[in-house]
């Protein structure tokens, strides 16, 4: 197993055995699952195949879930990016960002959002920015509380092709500067191989696809590891691709 | 009014923006929004109520209008003027207006406090809404004779009549908005660990500030509206007792008189409502704009 090798290093997440469903739906079936701390993972799934359900859990929201078993182990400071940029439209742009910080914030939130490319617009309101804007201030609320594990559930899947191609910029440079360990959800195997340290394909509830990404970085489409491993996801992912 | 107003100045810039000259680089014509509200005009508000008053004064000179029934507009203001040198009206706003005030002001205190108790709490919600689905059911005025039995009929009657409808409304719009903020809001303030008076004061207060406002206002109308009931009642100064008199003596300038000034503090707190609303909530982009 690989999970063998890297036993050694501290786990940032540990999870074992880990159920989770809904009725009599089994969404997680008996999943185990390491991450050492400060490796970026993606997680790949068809739709239903338990992702979102993986990420709640991580993230402490999945009161409403019925069926539960197994331990899962988190760090204490976990941060979340949602798919919407989930910004409280009554808040201007930085004290949506500082939100919950207490007075120390103020300035804190103001470096955040210089990080994010949004300084000078700390007194705007959400709805003043165009769509990869709000993403960019739901990252640096995610940023600023300096999370040792960012858990973000298809953060760019709502933003055009153009903009996410920036947006997975910033995000190398954010994850490159703090350091957190990363679970980026998403149904883009592009994305998931272009920004991770490692993928993991979950289907019906259990991971079938553990790799390490071994591509030098910056990673091209066009690179023949990069097609290689593209089509190994997809046939994971139950896409047939036609031989080239 | 409005569409009526602009649609022959509208039209012809329409036809442009049709034909080939999309580009607009001709002169000030700007394209007319189709489906949401067009731009409004000064004091557009007003417009219908001047036709209102035109046809009035048209009425009166011709003779249409028999006095004794509706005496004309400047009856009406002359009679203003005397009440108001010999300083009668005065007397009569203030007890009107402190009654109105503090019957407003003790059932927006109770009305919110209820909601947000109901709102966010179960047992809050179970024992809360209950009791004033069933008051809503009743109408304040139907308490009247109960509450005559229980408080008298002085001052505390009134004011409780005053501040029970103002609870009603308070309650509902704000449970309401309360009640319907969006849950993913709640998650996030979950996923970033806010305390739960920080919850309150960021997500909850805020997200429940549209249904307060509404509350604020239907409540402000209800006020006018119960006070002129309760100042029937034994009272010896108030607007409506003035009306009262005046209906006995024949005097239908003194109730026009009582009717604009409610008019107008209808208006006005309407109006001081709205701008401190729009103030407090311009983070807001609705189809009104």
């Amino acid at each position: 197993m690989a999970q063998d090798a890297r036993r050694l290093e501290s786990a940032a997440v540990q999870v074992r055995s880990l159920v989770r469903g809904f009725g009599d739906k089994t969404v997680l079936d008996h999943l185990d699952l390491d991450i050492p701390e400060g490796q970026f993972v993606a997680l790949l799934g068809k739709s239903g195949s338990g992702k979102s359900t993986l990420l709640r859990a991580l993230a402490g929201l999945d009161y409403d879930v019925e069926g539960r078993g197994g331990t899962l182990t988190v760090p204490a400071e976990v941060s979340v990016a949602f798919q919407d940029s989930r910004l409280l439209p009554w808040l201007r742009v930085l004290d949506n960002v500082t939100l919950g910080l207490g007075r120390t914030g103020t300035s804190r939130g103001a470096s955040a959002l210089a990080e994010v490319g949004l300084a000078g617009r700390e007194k705007a309101w959400p709805s003043e920015l165009s769509g990869g804007e709000q993403q960019r201030v739901a990252l640096a609320r995610a940023l600023v509380r300096e999370p040792q594990l960012f858990l973000a559930d298809e953060p760019f899947g709502a933003l055009d092709a153009l903009t996410r191609i920036k947006m997975h910029a910033l995000l190398q440079e954010l994850i490159r500067r703090h350091r957190p360990t990363v679970l980026l959800v998403t149904h883009d195997v592009d994305e998931a191989i272009a920004l991770a340290d490692r993928v993991l394909v979950l289907d019906r509830g259990q991971i079938v696809v553990d790799e390490i990404v071994d591509i030098p970085r910056p990673r091209a489409l066009g690179d023949s590891k990069f097609h290689e491993f593209r089509n190994t996801l997809l046939g994971a992912l139950g896409v047939e691709v036609a031989a080239q | 009014m409005t569409s009526i107003l602009s649609a022959p100045a509208a039209a012809p810039a329409r036809t442009t923006a049709a034909g080939a000259d999309r580009s607009g680089s001709g002169a000030a014509e700007r394209p007319i929004r189709r489906l949401g509200l067009r731009k409004g005009f000064p004091f557009s508000r007003l417009a219908g109520v001047l036709l209102l008053l035109a046809v009035w004064a048209v009425g009166s000179v011709a003779g249409l209008i028999d006095p004794r029934k509706l005496s004309a507009p400047w009856t009406v203001v002359t009679t203003a003027v005397d009440l108001i040198s010999t300083g009668i009206l005065q007397e009569h706003i203030a007890a009107s207006l402190s009654r109105a005030a503090v019957g407003f002001a003790f059932g927006v205190v109770i009305g919110t406090a209820l909601a947000v108790v109901a709102g966010l709490t179960r047992s809050g919600d179970a024992l809360i809404d209950g009791p004033i689905q069933l008051k809503r059911a009743i109408p304040t005025l139907g308490l009247i004779p109960l509450l005559i039995l229980w408080l008298g009929i002085g001052e505390t009657f009134k004011i409780v009549i005053i501040a029970l409808g103002v609870v009603v409304h308070m309650y509902i719009q704000t449970h309401n908005s309360l009640t319907s903020i969006d849950n993913r809001y709640v998650e996030l303030a979950e996923v970033l660990g806010l305390s739960r008076a920080t919850f309150i004061r960021k997500v909850v207060l805020p997200g429940a500030m549209p249904g307060f406002f509404l509350g604020l206002r239907l409540s402000v109308t209800g006020a006018w509206l119960t006070l002129i009931v309760v100042e029937g009642i034994n009272a010896v100064t108030g607007l409506g007792k003035m009306m009262y008199n005046a209906q006995n003596y024949g005097q239908s300038d003194v109730i026009l008189v009582g009717l604009a000034v409610y008019g107008i503090f209808g208006l006005l707190s309407d109006a001081v409502l709205r701008y401190i609303e729009r103030r407090s909530l311009s983070w807001r982009k609705t189809l009104a704009g």
